[in-house]
C-alpha cells in the first residue's frame, strides 16, 4: 500500500486528536493550532485528491487489523477526496475570518473550547465523507450534533440560546429516526458495511421480501438527513442559529455541516440503498417536491427577513431546496449538478456570512438595512466578497451559480416530462426572487450613507480582510474551474456506484 | 424653459426621497404642509393661521392614529379569541393524526422484521459467527462483546468516548462559572454557592453513614468491572458509570468541601485528557498498522488472565476514566456551575 493513501485516516485521527489536546491548549496555542490543522488536513487531501485523479481508481482502507465487515473501514475516491478539500479550505477561510469576532464574543476563559468543537467538526467531516460504514457515520453524527450546537451558543445571548435549543430538539429528532432506518436495516441485511447492505438489499428487493421496511428505511433516511441539513418543511430551526451564532458558526454551520449531512444521504442512495431501488421506489419525487417548494419558500422568507444576516440564512434554504431537487430529479446527471451546486454553495455561503459580518462592524453593528448604506465603500474587502458570492448565488454567466443552474436545466431536460417543466420554471421564478434581494442587498451596499448618518469608526482586522479578498477569489475559481471540478464529480460518482 | 427646469426639479424631488426611503408619506405630507406654513409665514404673520394649521394637522394624526389603532385591535381580537383556537385546533388535529399515522407505520414494519432471535434471522450471518467463533483467540478477551467494540470496532468506541469529551465540553462552555480567585469570587459564584447551600442540606448523618458504608464497595465494584471487562460482562462504560455514581453519592453526602481534596476542575480536565489521548495514540498506532498489514507486535496473552487481550484493557481503563469524569461533572456543573 501506498503511503498517500493513509490520507483519510490520518486526517480523522489528526483532528479528533487536536481537539482533545485543544482542551488543554492555552488560547493561542489553540487558535493557532487550529488554523494549522485545518491547512494540514487541506494539503493532505489535496495530496490524496491528485493521486486519485491519476490512478482512477477508489480503494478501501482497513482501521485496524481487521477486515471489513468485522472492522471497520474508510473508503476513498476522487468525490470524497474532492469535497475533503473544499471543506477543509473553507473551515480555514471561515475560523481565519471570523477570529475577532470569536475573540470579542466568547468568554476569554473558554475560549480555547470554540476550537475543541471546531476541531471535532472537522474531524467528524473527514469522518462522514470517507467512512464506508453506516454506523461510523452514526457516532460521527451525534458528536457533529453536539459540537455544532456548541457553535451556536460560543456567543451567549438570549437568542442563540434559543437557537441552541430548537436546534438541539430537531437534530436529535433526526439523529433518533436515523438510529431506528440503520436498525431496521441492519434487522433485514445483517450487515453495517455499505456493500454488503447493498447487495443484500439488491436480493431482498427482486425477492420482494420486506417491502415495508424497505420503504420505511428509505422515508426515514430522508427524513433525519433532511431534518439535519434544513430541508424545506423542516428548517425552522435554521434562520435562528445561522443568524445569530458568530460569524465563523454560522459560516461552518451553513456551508460545511449541512452539506455534510447532503453528501451522506446521496452515499445513502447510491452506496447503501442503491439509486435503482429508490427510483423505483418513487420515493425521490418526495424529495424532490420537497426541494423545489423550498427554492420557492426560502427565497420568499428571504426577501421578507428584516436583516441582512438572516436573509442569507434564509437563502440558504433555497439553495439546499436546488441540491434536493437536483438529487429527486434521480439521473447521474442530476446528481452531478446538485454535488456541483453543494460545492459552489458552501463556498459563496461562507463568504456571505463572514463578509456580511465585516459589513454589520462598518455600519455600528446596526440591525436596520439602511444602516448599510455604503457599507461598501467604507470595508472594499468586504463589500466585493459579498457581492461576488451574491453574484455566484444568483447566477450570473462566469460565476459558480451559473453553471450549477445551467447543469441542474440540463439535468432536467434529459429527465423529460413534469419534472422537466416544474424544475425549469421554478428554477426561473427561484433565480428572479434571488435577484430581487441579492440585488437590492447589493444596491443598498453602494449607495450613499443616509443622511445624518454618521459610521462610528471600527477597526478592520487584518486577518478577516484578508480572508475575505481569499473568498471572493475562491469564489470566482469555483465559476471559472467549474469544467474540471464537474468532470471529476463525474468521475467519483462513477466510483460510486 | 420653465416646464423643462420644473420637470428636471420635480425628477430630483422624487430621486432624493428615492434615496431617502425611510420616511413614509405621512411624515412627508406634515413636513410639507409646515414647510408651506413657513411661506405663508414670511407673508403675512398670523399667529392665528399657524395655530390652526397645526391643530388641524394634529387632529388628522390623531384621527389616523386611532384608526390605525382600531384596526390593529380588531385584527389582534380576532387572532387571540378566534384565530387562535383556529390554529389550535387544526395544529392539534394535525399532530395527532400524524403521530397516529406514524405510530401505526412503524408498529407494522416491527411486525414484518424477522421475529427476535430466530434462527434464520438475516443478522445471524458470518459477521456475527465470525465474532462468536474466532473473537477469543483473534482478541485475546473472553468477553467478546468486549473484544468486539474494543478490538474489531475500536473506531466506533473512540467515537463514543469522543461523544462523552464533547458533551462534557460543551456543559462546560454553557454552565461553568467564571474561574475566579477563591478570595475574590464574582456575584455569580457567591451566588451559585448559596444557593447550592439552601437547597442542598448537608451533614445529614443517615445519608453520611450510608455513605460511608457504600462509596468505598460502589468504588471498588467500578473498578472491578473496568478491570475485568475483557473477562466478564462489563467494561469501560458500565464500570464508569458505577465509579461516577460513587463519586456523586460522595460529594452528596459530604459536601464540596471534602471532594475538593481530590478531585477538582483540573483533575478532571487531566484525567479526561490524559486518557483519551492515551486511547486515541494507541489505537492509531494499532490502526496504522493494521492498514498497513504490519504486525503490531502488542501480545494477547492467555485468555481469562487479568494481563491479556492485548490493548483491551487500557483500552477499558481509558474509556472508564472518561465516563466517571463525565458523569461527575455533568453532576457538579448542573448543580453549582463549577466543581
Amino acid at each position: 500500500m501506498l503511503f498517500v493513501q493513509n490520507v483519510p485516516f490520518f486526517c480523522i485521527m489528526l483532528c479528533m486528536i487536536s481537539g482533545i489536546a485543544s482542551a488543554m491548549m492555552p488560547h493561542r496555542l489553540s487558535k493557532w493550532w487550529t488554523v494549522g490543522l485545518c491547512a494540514l488536513v487541506a494539503a493532505l487531501n489535496a495530496w490524496l485528491l491528485s493521486y486519485l485523479l491519476v490512478s482512477g481508481e477508489s480503494y478501501t482502507y482497513m482501521m485496524g487489523h481487521f477486515p471489513a465487515p468485522w472492522g471497520n473501514e474508510l473508503r476513498a475516491g476522487i468525490l470524497e477526496a474532492l469535497l475533503a478539500v473544499c471543506f477543509s479550505v473553507i473551515m480555514l477561510m471561515s475560523v481565519l475570518g471570523g477570529m475577532k469576532k470569536m475573540e470579542q464574543d466568547a468568554d476569554p476563559a473558554k475560549f480555547n473550547l470554540i476550537f475543541v468543537m471546531l476541531d471535532l467538526v472537522l474531524a467528524c467531516m473527514m469522518a462522514m465523507l470517507y467512512t464506508n460504514d453506516l454506523f461510523t457515520a452514526y457516532v460521527f453524527i451525534e458528536i457533529l450534533t453536539i459540537a455544532a450546537c456548541s457553535l451556536i451558543i460560543t456567543r451567549q445571548i438570549g437568542r442563540t440560546l434559543v437557537a441552541a435549543m430548537r436546534y438541539v430538539i430537531m437534530s436529535l429528532l433526526g439523529s433518533g429516526l436515523l438510529l431506528m432506518a440503520i436498525s431496521i436495516t441492519y434487522n433485514i441485511t445483517g450487515h453495517l458495511l455499505m456493500e454488503n447492505i447493498q447487495t443484500s438489499l439488491s436480493a431482498l428487493h427482486q425477492t420482494g421480501q420486506y417491502g415495508l421496511p424497505l420503504t420505511v428505511i428509505i422515508g426515514l433516511f430522508f427524513v433525519a438527513l433532511g431534518i439535519k441539513s434544513a430541508l424545506f418543511p423542516f428548517h425552522t430551526w435554521l434562520p435562528d442559529s445561522y443568524g445569530y451564532a458568530t460569524p465563523t458558526g454560522a459560516a461552518v454551520l451553513s456551508s460545511i455541516v449541512s452539506k455534510a449531512y447532503v453528501f451522506l444521504l446521496i452515499k445513502i442512495l447510491y452506496r447503501v440503498i442503491g439509486l435503482q431501488i429508490v427510483v423505483e421506489n418513487q420515493a425521490l419525487n418526495l424529495l424532490f417536491l420537497f426541494g423545489i417548494v423550498g427554492m420557492i419558500m426560502g427565497s420568499l422568507s428571504a426577501i421578507k427577513a428584516p436583516e441582512l444576516r438572516r436573509m442569507i440564512a434564509f437563502s440558504s434554504v433555497a439553495q439546499i431546496g436546488y441540491i434536493y431537487a437536483g438529487m429527486g430529479l434521480g439521473t447521474n446527471a442530476g446528481f452531478v449538478a446538485a454535488i456541483y451546486h453543494m460545492i459552489m454553495h458552501s463556498f459563496a455561503k461562507s463568504s456571505l456570512f463572514i463578509s456580511a459580518s465585516g459589513l454589520y462592524d462598518a455600519s455600528g453593528n446596526s440591525k436596520r438595512f439602511s444602516d448599510l448604506r455604503g457599507a461598501g465603500f467604507r470595508y472594499p474587502a468586504a463589500g466585493v466578497s459579498f457581492c461576488v458570492s451574491a453574484m455566484s448565488l444568483v447566477g450570473i454567466p462566469v460565476f459558480g451559480g451559473f453553471v450549477s443552474k445551467l447543469y441542474l436545466s440540463e439535468a432536467a431536460m434529459q429527465r423529460g416530462g413534469v419534472h422537466m417543466w416544474t424544475m425549469l420554471i421554478v428554477l426561473a421564478l427561484s433565480t428572479l426572487l434571488n435577484v430581487f434581494y441579492f440585488m437590492k442587498t447589493i444596491i443598498t451596499l453602494y449607495r450613499p450613507a443616509r443622511e445624518g448618518f454618521i459610521p462610528p469608526p471600527f477597526e478592520k482586522s487584518k486577518l478577516s480582510t484578508c480572508s475575505m479578498w481569499v473568498f471572493a477569489i475562491l469564489n470566482l475559481l469555483v465559476g471559472l474551474l467549474a469544467q474540471p471540478i464537474v468532470t471529476a464529480i463525474a468521475r467519483g460518482l462513477n466510483m460510486f456506484a | 424653459m420653465n416646464q423643462m427646469s420644473k420637470k428636471i426639479s420635480s425628477l430630483q424631488e422624487r430621486a432624493k426621497r428615492w434615496m431617502m426611503e425611510d420616511d413614509n408619506e405621512l411624515d412627508q405630507s406634515i413636513a410639507k404642509s409646515f414647510d408651506e406654513l413657513s411661506d405663508h409665514e414670511q407673508q403675512d404673520q398670523h399667529p392665528e393661521i399657524f395655530a390652526k394649521r397645526e391643530s388641524e394637522i394634529e387632529a388628522q394624526l390623531h384621527d389616523m392614529r386611532e384608526q390605525e389603532e382600531q384596526h390593529y385591535l380588531r385584527m389582534h381580537a380576532w387572532t387571540v379569541n378566534r384565530g387562535s383556537k383556529w390554529l389550535d385546533l387544526i395544529y392539534r388535529t394535525l399532530s395527532i393524526l400524524v403521530c397516529a399515522f406514524i405510530v401505526v407505520f412503524l408498529l407494522q414494519t416491527v411486525i414484518a422484521l424477522p421475529p427476535f432471535g430466530a434462527a434464520d434471522a438475516p443478522y445471524n450471518n458470518e459477521v456475527s459467527q465470525r465474532y462468536i467463533e474466532s473473537g477469543v483467540e483473534e482478541t485475546g478477551a473472553v468477553n467478546f462483546v468486549a473484544g468486539m467494540i474494543l478490538d474489531y470496532r475500536a473506531f466506533d468506541t473512540f467515537g463514543e468516548s469522543t461523544v462523552l469529551f464533547v458533551a462534557a465540553c460543551s456543559v462546560l462552555l454553557l454552565l461553568k462559572l467564571h474561574d475566579h480567585s477563591p478570595d475574590n469570587p464574582s456575584p455569580t459564584m457567591i451566588e451559585a454557592e448559596f444557593d447550592d447551600r439552601h437547597h442542598e442540606p448537608k451533614n445529614d448523618s443517615i445519608l453520611q453513614f450510608a455513605a460511608r458504608v457504600l462509596v468505598p464497595i460502589i468504588l471498588l465494584l467500578g473498578i472491578y468491572i473496568v478491570l475485568n471487562g475483557h473477562i466478564s460482562p462489563g467494561g469501560g462504560f458500565s464500570g464508569g458509570a458505577v465509579m461516577g455514581a460513587g463519586l456523586i453519592l460522595y460529594l452528596n453526602a459530604f459536601g464540596f468541601k471534602k471532594t475538593e481534596r481530590f478531585f477538582t476542575y483540573k483533575t478532571f480536565r487531566w484525567i479526561t485528557f490524559v486518557s483519551l489521548m492515551t486511547y486515541g495514540l494507541l489505537k492509531s498506532y494499532s490502526f496504522f498498522m493494521g492498514a498497513n498489514h504490519l504486525p503490531s507486535g502488542i501480545p494477547l496473552g492467555t485468555p481469562g488472565a487479568i494481563l491479556s487481550a492485548g490493548l483491551i484493557l487500557p483500552l477499558n481503563i481509558c474509556v472508564g476514566l472518561v465516563v466517571m469524569c463525565t458523569m461527575y461533572a455533568f453532576y457538579t456543573l448542573f448543580r453549582k456551575g463549577g466543581f
